[in-house]
């Protein structure tokens, strides 16, 4: 079948000409602010790369390259590390607080409420300055080593932290689960253990993708603080070589390490999602 | 030493300097949030924009204060302001300037705000019917005015829930402010930690001071957020 090509109005009116004000102007007022934009940041970026140029020293690459790359490694570490540990603790604090027992709720509520309320930097303080005062009481406890090293409380305070935002965001995705799933599993007469792990947890953790996601991303970034307890990671490293050169292009390297590894993780997280959620879209692409 | 007159007022006692952190903390934040809220307004309104060029400058700045962490914004405002500033200083009155740092926090800690504000604003803006755009047109409303009477009133009921999200980190993030030598909640509290050996009771305090803002605000927001829902059906 041929498509209709003419139309009554065309027989009647003749096409008018665009009226001035939607004519395409070449000067409009946003294309005027959106190039001068641009070009702030093109000279912002022009500055850089030549300040980085301009103070270029084989010395200082020599002695602090490996040292940012120990730095960066130190982070990653730490996140990755406090990222799992808090994923495994965010499991009983997640069934604690859709527990219908009183007490685990309100346990529950309280450690998530406390560890969200309060800044990453007091949580560390109270922890390293706080539970560092009871020396002997760690001592006879034979838990000195914990909390003597700066690093193992780095881990346990992030641990503790994350643990709190991971149970949110399972025990959101969790809720999120339709209830016909869970009767359509105890119709077909599947135990509790199996409904749970083979039924409820896929579809929750697709729901819990992006958030999860995001909170690797700010433990990354959360990570920075850190080095005020005096633990060398990148920011570290990096407040290190500036307190010994007074250079400031050590911010800026260590702007553009943290740029890139959160970029990198943001569009791995995408195709990450991209083929986890592949069933759920209509077309083929 | 008693932990009351520790915490008492006065020369022997932290409570007012405590206090004042405490206060400080406070405008620290309020300061912040009028302009973290106007740059976000203006992010999302680019990043919606028509104009490519727009588009893509808006994205550039969200990009990169997402990524920072807040203590490397932070530190590179206020080093690299100074060293800025000096450098323009010198060049054209030739003298040298000293950075203030609690400007230097408000800005570093808008940057961050403003960039994740803006994600909210843009999901808000996708709450509201082309309609109304076309509506406001339709009465000749210029475009200043069709934002502020039509676009604005409906977009902040939308957005609200996610503002004061970013209200409570942005609560959370002034602690870092203290690394640069302001005086907000956490230097208080590790000034009096060091001086009395105390640190366990101080840094409770100021865990318990952040989670009595952090519970003020929410009750204040969740008001707010009643009042925005008053013409609808319950």
């Amino acid at each position: 079948m041929t498509m209709q090509t003419n139309y009554v109005a065309d027989a009647i009116l003749d096409a008018r000409p665009r009226p001035d004000s939607i004519k395409n102007k070449f000067f409009t007022g946003s294309k005027i602010t959106g190039y001068f934009l641009l070009g702030i940041w093109i000279v912002f970026f022009v500055s850089i790369i030549w300040f980085l140029y301009d103070s270029y020293d084989a010395d200082y690459m020599a002695r602090y390259a490996p040292k940012y790359l120990y730095g960066f490694l130190t982070t990653i570490e730490l996140v990755a590390l406090s990222v799992v540990f808090g994923g495994l603790l965010s499991l009983p604090v997640a069934f604690g607080r859709m527990s219908k027992v009183k007490l685990f709720n309100r346990i529950a509520f309280g450690y998530i409420y406390f560890f969200r309320g309060t800044p990453l930097l007091a949580q560390l303080f109270l922890l390293y300055y706080g539970f560092g005062q009871f020396r002997h009481f760690w001592q006879d406890m034979h838990l000195w080593w914990l909390f003597r090293d700066s690093w193992s409380i780095a881990l346990l305070s992030f641990t503790l932290n994350t643990a709190a935002y991971q149970a949110e965001i399972l025990r959101g995705a969790i809720m999120n689960v339709p209830k016909g799933q869970i009767e359509g599993a105890q119709s077909l007469g599947l135990p509790k253990f199996v409904t749970f792990f083979k039924i409820v947890l896929p579809q929750a953790l697709i729901v819990a993708l992006r958030p999860y996601g995001n909170e690797f991303i700010l433990m990354i970034k959360g990570s920075a603080v850190v080095s005020i307890i005096s633990v060398y990671d990148l920011m570290g490293e990096t407040r290190r070589a500036f307190s010994q050169t007074y250079d400031f292009q050590a911010y800026i390297y260590a702007a553009i390490f943290y740029l890139v590894c959160v970029e990198i993780i943001r569009r791995l997280w995408d195709v990450i999602e991209k083929r986890l959620t592949r069933h759920l879209r209509r077309d083929n692409s | 030493m008693d932990y009351l007159t520790l915490l008492s007022y006065g020369d022997t006692g932290w409570g007012d300097e405590i206090a004042h952190g405490v206060l400080y903390t406070v405008s620290l934040g309020v300061c912040t949030l009028p302009l973290g809220l106007f740059m976000g307004f203006f992010l999302a309104l680019g990043i919606n924009s028509k104009e490519p060029s727009i588009q893509r400058a808006a994205k550039i700045f969200t990009i990169i204060f997402r990524a920072l962490p807040e203590l490397l914004t932070l530190f590179i405002v206020y080093y690299g302001g100074q060293i800025l500033l000096n450098l323009l200083f010198q060049k054209v009155l030739g003298t040298s300037i000293e950075v203030n740092s609690f400007i230097a926090g408000i800005i570093a800690l808008a940057f961050v705000f403003s960039s994740y504000a803006s994600e909210v604003f843009l999901s808000a803006f996708k709450g509201i019917p082309q309609g109304q755009y076309e509506g406001a047109f339709a009465l000749g409303l210029p475009w200043f005015k069709t934002m502020r009477l039509v676009i604005v009133p409906q977009l902040i009921k939308l957005a609200l829930p996610g503002l004061s999200n970013l209200w409570l980190v942005l609560l959370k993030d002034t602690s870092l402010v203290s690394v640069i030598g302001l005086t907000d909640t956490m230097y208080a509290t590790g000034l009096a930690a060091r001086n009395t050996k105390e640190a366990f009771l101080f840094f409770a305090l100021a865990c318990v001071m952040y989670l009595v803002l952090t519970f003020i605000s929410s009750m204040v927001l969740q008001s707010i957020e009643k009042r925005g829902r008053r013409g609808e059906l319950s």
